[in-house]
Order: structure tokens, then sequence, then C-alpha cells
């Protein structure tokens, strides 16, 4: 899933100061799991701007709402009369999600409350950490199940650097090393003797590198 | 001695490794501003004690003036410069157009490195490049020197000629493929290693001993670093601030228990005392003495370690042919 974080109130207060009706939008999707963009959280976030406009003596009027998904213009149909009736949209989705609302309502400017920090999932409860950076020519196969552009600061895709150290990275002991991960991981699969395969060049023309990507079935 | 091995670049390093010498390196690192000079400066202080000098491309990814006008500064003063190159900062684009830089200089060195992350310099918000890393460009220069070839195909007209090293670090974790790697290294084309210092020695050797088991030290020369401290400060930093050093605590202990005045000295006697238990190490091809910004002590060190004077492959006879006569 997409993990996303609130930007600072300050920095979100400063982007939707001068608009006269607000509306603050959820999506109720990713960023709805790790409570920073659901809907709840759209409520919340409205609450407080609502606070800060009366303290700064700011007349705002800030109405909440908020979809499953703002990155498919299907599920938009619920935020239509909300969002005629504001002059701005504050979105708590990602990237992808205000973009397609600010594609779709054109007439809107529309902010983010978010950013939008990684692909990742659900370590424990409250502990979110990236697995993946849509590279878009996968190597899980050839290491173990773990990823090391994603995992590894220097994205090495012959590990681990120099800087490994008690199975944490050299950056941060915080973070563990993804090679050292990926070295485990072929020892409890037995696959030792893989190690000392050689990782050919990346294709990075299938990630970032290679310009705005896009997927097209024929078939739907 | 060591067998002679057949040297097939003009790298001065290579011919005195082949020949079977100790060899002797050591690094310079280019000023964090544009004076050359300082440069000229520090390889005249080495001129002589070393075969070749390594000259650090931004090391801790701090801003410097750059390796390879560095390198050819070196070269113009006299010394025979190592190129090092980190893959932080460049793609393989600006790494290959480098190296032909480097090569239209004759720089026959180079040493093929990852770089430390960028979050340790002046940069921190900074992107990194890590196009490919260490072992892709090694698999690259050898391209690009043996088939003449640049990675996309295309033939280069007048390929670099480069002795090809990398470093390793025994004592970087997990420790059970620090030999596997060191062949991985080599298989992706390491004629040569310098190694981070080395301060413990039994992890070092046994390191050495899985080296030997696997017949490793025969297909590439093995460089041992050494770094000596210079004050019981440097001791603790290195011991517990910089990743991937194993400073054991009695020497940390026996730097501290000196006093202050007399550190220095201490650290250098530390130094050659880890130099005499090195040449007894079978592989042990030579040393890369990294005096960090204390260049000056490295004519003595090579002095005292008795590694002076250095082979000379101007003196007659010495010298294998093909030495251009003009
Ligand atoms: S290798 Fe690429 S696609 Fe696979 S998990 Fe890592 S970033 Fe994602
Ligand atoms: S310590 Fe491990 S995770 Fe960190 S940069 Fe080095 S190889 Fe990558």
């Amino acid at each position: 899933m997409i993990v996303g974080q609130q930007k600072p109130l300050e920095e979100i207060w400063e982007m939707v100061k001068d608009r006269k009706r607000l509306l603050v939008l959820g999506c109720n999707t990713c960023v709805a799991i790790c409570h920073e963009g659901g809907n709840k959280e759209a409520g919340i976030i409205a609450s407080l701007l609502r606070m800060k406009a009366q303290k700064e003596g700011v007349s705002i009027k800030i109405t909440e709402g908020g979809i499953e998904r703002q990155c498919e213009e299907e599920f938009f149909a619920p935020a239509q009369t909300d969002i005629d009736e504001a002059d701005a949209v504050l979105s708590t989705a990602c990237g992808i999600g205000v973009q397609f609302i600010a594609a779709f309502w054109k007439d809107k400017p529309v902010f983010p409350a978010l950013n939008t920090t990684f692909l990742g999932g659900v370590e424990q409860i409250g502990v979110f950490s990236e697995r993946c950076q849509a590279c878009g020519s996968c190597v899980l196969g050839r290491t173990g199940g773990i990823c090391p552009i994603s995992r590894c600061a220097k994205r090495v895709l012959n590990g681990p650097c120099g800087g490994s150290v008690d199975g944490r990275c050299e950056i941060n002991k915080e973070i563990p090393c993804a090679w050292q991960l990926i070295v485990d991981r072929l020892k409890e699969l037995g696959q030792m003797d893989r190690y000392e395969e050689l990782s050919p060049l990346q294709d990075w023309s299938k990630d970032r590198a290679g310009g705005p990507r896009t997927l097209k079935r024929e078939d739907l | 001695m060591r067998e002679k091995r057949t040297p097939r670049t003009s790298s001065r390093l290579e011919k005195i490794l082949a020949e079977g010498h100790l060899a002797v390196t050591s690094e310079c690192g280019p000023p964090r501003g544009s004076d050359g000079a300082v440069l000229e400066k520090k390889g005249a202080m080495l001129k002589g004690y070393i075969d070749v000098v390594n000259v650090t491309d931004n090391q801790t990814s701090m801003t410097r003036l750059c390796s390879l006008a560095a390198s050819i500064r070196l070269k113009q003063a006299g010394l025979e410069p190592v190129l090092q190159m980190v893959t932080r900062d460049r793609n393989r684009i600006a790494l290959q157009s480098d190296i032909l830089g480097a090569a239209s200089f004759d720089i026959n060195n180079i040493l093929c490195l990852t770089g430390d992350h960028q979050s340790f310099g002046d940069c921190k918000t900074g992107q990194n490049v890590h196009d490919i890393d260490s072992m892709q460009l090694l698999q690259m220069v050898r391209q690009m020197r043996d088939e003449g070839l640049f990675i996309g195909g295309d033939a280069i007209s007048r390929p670099p000629e480069m002795f090809i090293g990398a470093a390793a670090n025994p004592f970087a974790d997990p420790f059970e493929i620090r030999v596997p790697r060191l062949a991985k290294k080599i298989a992706a084309g390491a004629e040569f290693i310098q190694t981070q210092c080395i301060y413990n020695m039994e992890k070092f050797e046994a390191w050495m001993q899985g080296v030997r088991d696997r017949g490793l030290h025969e297909e590439t020369y093995i460089l041992a670093g050494v770094t000596p401290f210079k004050t019981a400060g440097m001791a603790k930093y290195m011991r517990s601030r910089v990743p991937g050093i194993d400073v054991p605590d009695e020497l940390v202990k026996r730097m501290s228990d000196t006093p202050k005045e007399k550190q220095a000295e201490e650290g250098i006697t530390i130094c050659l005392e880890t130099i005499e238990r090195l040449k007894e190490i079978e592989g042990v091809c030579g040393f890369h003495i990294m005096a960090i910004e204390w260049e000056e002590k490295v004519p003595e060190i090579v002095q005292r370690a008795g590694l002076y004077p250095r082979p000379d492959l101007e003196a007659p006879g010495q010298e294998p042919a093909k030495v251009a006569t003009s």
C-alpha cells in the first residue's frame, strides 16, 4: 500500500488560509491504514484548521468529506456536492489521489495535506516500512525475497557494502541492512551458493528514469 | 618472494606486484577548494616513498576537488595516481566518460568503490545515483579495457589501459560472506585489493585463511590497509563512530594509557608492529598506508618498516619491455 504522512499544520495553513470555502477530503484506502489520510483523519484536520482559523481571526468555511478512493473516477460521485460547494479542496490522499481530484475538478485548486512517503506494509501495529520502489524490473527472485532497491540505502545489487555492521545499515542503527537480511534468508533457504552470482546491470528504463510509466490492458 | 606474474598494463603498481615486491601505496585527499598546490605539496611529501598514490573521491561524502583533476595534477607532479571512483555520484554515462578522461592522461590505475552514503557529508539532502554498484563498475572497466567496448556495446577508440582494483572490508558483517564477497569482486574483475584499515589482527588472519583456502590470493593482489592513530581520541572515534572499522579495546586502552604528548609516537609504533605482523601473512602483497591528514608521517613509516627504498623500475634490467623511448 501507499504510505503517507500528514504535513505540519502550519504548512497546510499557509496553503489554504486565503480560501473562503475549503473542503477537506479524505481517502479511505491506503492512507487510512496508516491513520494519516483516511476519512476520519480528514475530519480531524478540518477541526484543527477551524481552530486555527478562529485563532488567526480568519473567516473560512471549512467542511469535511471523504470517499473510498481518490485515484479512480468511479469513486468520485459521492463527493460531487461537497466539492461543488467548496472553492478549494485539501486532499488527504496520496499524491496520486490529489492529482486525480485536480484533473477531474478542473476549476478547483487542490492542495495536498500529506507527504506521500513510500510503498510499504504494516510491520507491526503503528509501524509501517518501505518494501518497494516500483523499479519496474523486480529482482526479488534473485535476492531471497528481500528488495535491495528499496531497503538498501545505496540500492546495491551486489551487496552488502563495507558499512554493514551487526546487521544494521551504515546510515542508521535503526535500519536493518538489506544485504544482511538477504544473506540470512539465502542461508535459511539453503541457497548461499547463489550469493556469488553477479547481478547484472539493472534496466532502469523501466524505473522512474525511463519517464512516466503506463499500463494498458486491452481486455478491460 | 612470491612467484612472478605477467603484468597486463603499464601500471607501475602492477609491475611492482608482478615482480614479486611488497608494494606500498598511500592516499591523498583532495582539498576542499581549488588550490591545486595543496596536492603538489602532499605529493612531494610522499614522492619516492610510495609506489602509487590513491586519490580519494569525495570521501565521507564531503564535497572536494574532484579525484580526476587531482589525479592529473599528481601525475603531472611526477607521482603515479590510483583514481578512486565511487558509484554514488555518477551514472554509467558519467563513469565511462570520466574513465576515458583519465585514460587520455594515461592514468593507469583505478579503484572501484560504492562510496559512503551522502548523509555523512555536507550535502545530506542531496540525491544519490547508484545507477551501478562497485562490482558492476569493476565489470564495466574490465569490458572497456579488455574488449574495448562501451557498456552500450560500441567500440572505444583507444580503450583505457588501467590496472583495476577494489576495496575489501574483512571486518564488516556478515563475516561469513566476506571471503565469498572477495571471490565475487575478483570474478567481476578486481586485479588488486586494498583492505579497510586493519587493527583486529585475529579477524584479519581468519579472513586471510579463508582467502588462501580458496586460492584467491593467487588470483588478485591483496594490499593490507593500515592507519596510524594520531591520538587516543582518534582511536576511540574509529572504534565507535566509523562503520565497518574494528578497533579492539586493548588498542584503545594502549593509546589512552599513553601520556598525551607521546600518543602520536605510540600510534606510529602500533602501526609498525601491525605491518611487521602483516608481512608474515601469506598472501599479503603490500601495504596501503592511509595516514589521514598526517601524510608527512608516511615516509617515516615506510622507512622504519623496512620498505625503503622503493623498487626502481627505471633501473636497467628491471623494467619489463614495452616502455616508450622518446
Ligand atoms: S525489486 Fe523493484 S519491483 Fe521488486 S520489490 Fe524491489 S523495487 Fe519493487
Ligand atoms: S549497510 Fe547494507 S543496507 Fe546499508 S547501504 Fe550498505 S549494503 Fe545497503
